[in-house]
């Protein structure tokens, strides 16, 4: 940048900026810090920032008082079946949207769009009829359907963006060579896009990890119950003694999304430029 | 390396092949997408008419237009969808305004924006349910930072935010805010880092000040992606449901009752399926309505730029 911005401006932006930080992480912060209070200091009437005498045992409460670890596992595979079957299912057809401008694609993106906007209650009725008839209620797998198609939408999209990005050349000399559409598909276009394909497939895995709502309607038996649904059982009429374990079972329920979040975050960024150009 | 012809001629030789091959590749997401989600929703709508139930025994009957002949009535659903588009709008106008001012900031060139990017992402990436419980806890009226900071500062003995009648709405907007935060940055930033710097460094030579780039180099170049991330936010803040739910569930007295929450608790608790649809169908449409005319107003109002 040649544009000189003044010192006064800088010290401005610095502390506009500052702000920002503040805003964004103390809630983080204070979520942390109450994980490790013991209850003494839970119930006092100036609660600090630091605790003086952190403790693991809201962690080990947590655990006591509600099976978190089994819905730790129910998330993890509903997250990780819908993330990987999503993907599967989206790549093909991200690559035909991208490639061809036929009716299809067009339907394809206008569906894309359309569905952001119904509220989730007009497709969970009917979903959950359709899933109580076929006695997939109570059930991981009737979950993880509606993850998948809930998931392919803002799959679409980030896989559109990333096969735009592959050079069409390149398949266009496959076939030359007399490659079938398939064979190209999977020995030419398949290894570019893998960073893509494993970027949106994490982008999926957490969406899943994080959803609530159709865990909420579709997993009524407490063993099949995703994390964000065991979550809420700590609320209610919780005292001030119960918030360290609310606190440390919000905590270890962030701690997944966040570490996937950490190792794609480029890649999100990459994506949503992608279609921003296209919009 | 191929001739331009021979490129051509392949592309269009293998046309009709291609489109074989293109359903091939494009039926194992689109069965998927049909039968759970455009089936579904054309089911939804049309239990709308209907007198659906949950656990009945006779069999569901078409009604016509009597759960929104109903609804229109209900006095209770249209101060839930009042209470929804305050949500909506209060969240989203914020959300937008403070995104684009740290998109701004995160696209000069300042030290620790590197840590600025990546908390601005944390929100992002954590479920819904922790960040209700997260601002509950900071929002607790004994053990909150929020009261403590209040007391510190001299300015009382703070409140109970959350139950209190008439704080509670905007305390749930402001951790909307929060919350929504992040996505329309990141799309914001990715708008601004598509302005040509030229045009800047031109700008500024002509001795136009800040304000007047920001308005002729800037805005021009993020306005489609702001555009369209203001009318997904306004969509997603209008049919959120899980924040709110965990925060205050609607109370205190119905006033944070957002109308997913409502309709909620009409499918799921009372098991008045046909009744929730007809609501569902209310708010797209209404919701729709709304967008057309912010849509079609922004993109005239962008003709004359």
């Amino acid at each position: 940048m040649t544009i000189r911005t003044s010192r006064s401006a800088r010290a401005g932006q610095y502390l506009a900026l500052l702000a920002y930080l503040v805003f964004l992480a103390f809630p983080f912060l204070w979520l942390v810090s109450t994980a490790f209070k013991p209850p003494r200091e839970l119930g006092s009437l100036h609660p600090t920032w630091i605790p003086h005498s952190p403790t693991l045992d809201n962690f080990r409460q947590a655990f006591d008082e509600q099976p978190l670890l089994a819905a730790a596992l129910n998330s993890l595979v509903a997250a990780l079946s819908a993330a990987v079957i999503a993907v599967l299912l989206a790549t093909p057809m991200a690559y035909v949207m991208a490639r061809h401008r036929t009716k299809l694609s067009a339907a394809a993106t206008g569906w894309v769009v359309v569905s952001q906007a119904f509220p989730f209650v007009l497709v969970i009725i009917p979903l959950f009829l359709i899933l109580k008839n076929l006695h997939l209620i109570n059930s991981l797998v009737g979950l993880v359907m509606v993850y998948v198609v809930w998931s392919l939408p803002f799959a679409l999209w980030m896989l559109v963006g990333y096969v735009r990005a592959v050079p069409r050349e390149l398949e266009e000399a496959a076939a030359v060579d007399g490659a079938s559409r398939l064979r190209t598909l999977v020995s030419v276009v398949a290894p570019l896009l893998a960073p893509g394909i494993v970027a949106t497939a994490l982008f999926a895995f957490i969406t899943a990890w994080n959803e609530f709502f159709f865990a909420l309607v579709l997993l009524k038996t407490p063993s099949t119950q995703t994390l964000p649904v065991v979550l809420t059982h700590f609320l209610g009429a919780e005292g001030v003694a119960d918030l360290g374990p609310l606190a440390a079972a919000a905590c270890l329920a962030t701690l997944p999304s966040l570490v996937v979040f950490a190792l794609i975050q480029k890649r999100i960024t990459g994506g949503m430029t992608a279609g921003a150009v296209k919009a | 390396m191929i001739s331009t012809t021979a490129k051509a001629r392949s592309g269009r030789g293998s046309r009709r092949g291609a489109d074989h091959g293109a359903w091939f590749l494009v039926l194992p997401a689109l069965i998927p997408i049909l039968v759970l989600s455009v089936g579904p929703l054309l089911y939804g709508v049309a239990l709308a008419f209907t007198d659906s139930q949950s656990g009945r025994t006779t069999a569901t009957q078409w009604t016509g237009l009597l759960n929104f002949q109903d609804l229109l009535h209900d006095t209770l659903f249209w101060d839930s969808f009042r209470i929804g588009l305050l949500w909506a709008v209060g969240v989203t106008v914020p959300q937008f305004l403070l995104a684009l001012g740290l998109a701004l900031l995160l696209n000069q060139n300042l030290r620790f924006r590197w840590l600025a990017r990546a908390l601005a992402i944390i929100p992002w990436a954590m479920p819904e349910v922790v960040v209700g419980i997260m601002w509950r806890l900071v929002y607790n009226p004994d053990a909150g930072i929020l009261n403590e900071t209040v007391r510190d500062l001299g300015l009382g003995d703070g409140r109970d935010w959350l139950t209190g009648l008439a704080t509670a709405l905007p305390a749930v907007i402001l951790v909307g805010v929060w919350a929504g935060m992040p996505q329309t940055t990141v799309a914001l930033l990715a708008g601004l880092q598509n302005t040509p710097p030229e045009l800047h460094e031109a700008a500024a030579l002509d001795g136009a000040g800040a304000w007047r780039r920001f308005r002729t180099v800037t805005w021009p170049a993020v306005k489609p992606v702001a555009l369209a991330i203001t009318a997904l936010n306004f969509i997603w803040n209008f049919n959120s449901f899980a924040l709110v739910y965990v925060l205050t569930n609607g109370g205190p007295g119905g006033r944070t009752r957002l109308p997913m929450l409502f309709a909620y608790e009409q499918a799921f608790r009372y098991g008045q399926f046909g009744y929730a649809a007809a609501m569902g169908c209310v708010m797209v449409a209404v919701i729709s309505v709304m967008l057309a005319f912010y849509l079609v107003g922004r993109l005239k109002g962008g003709d004359d730029q």
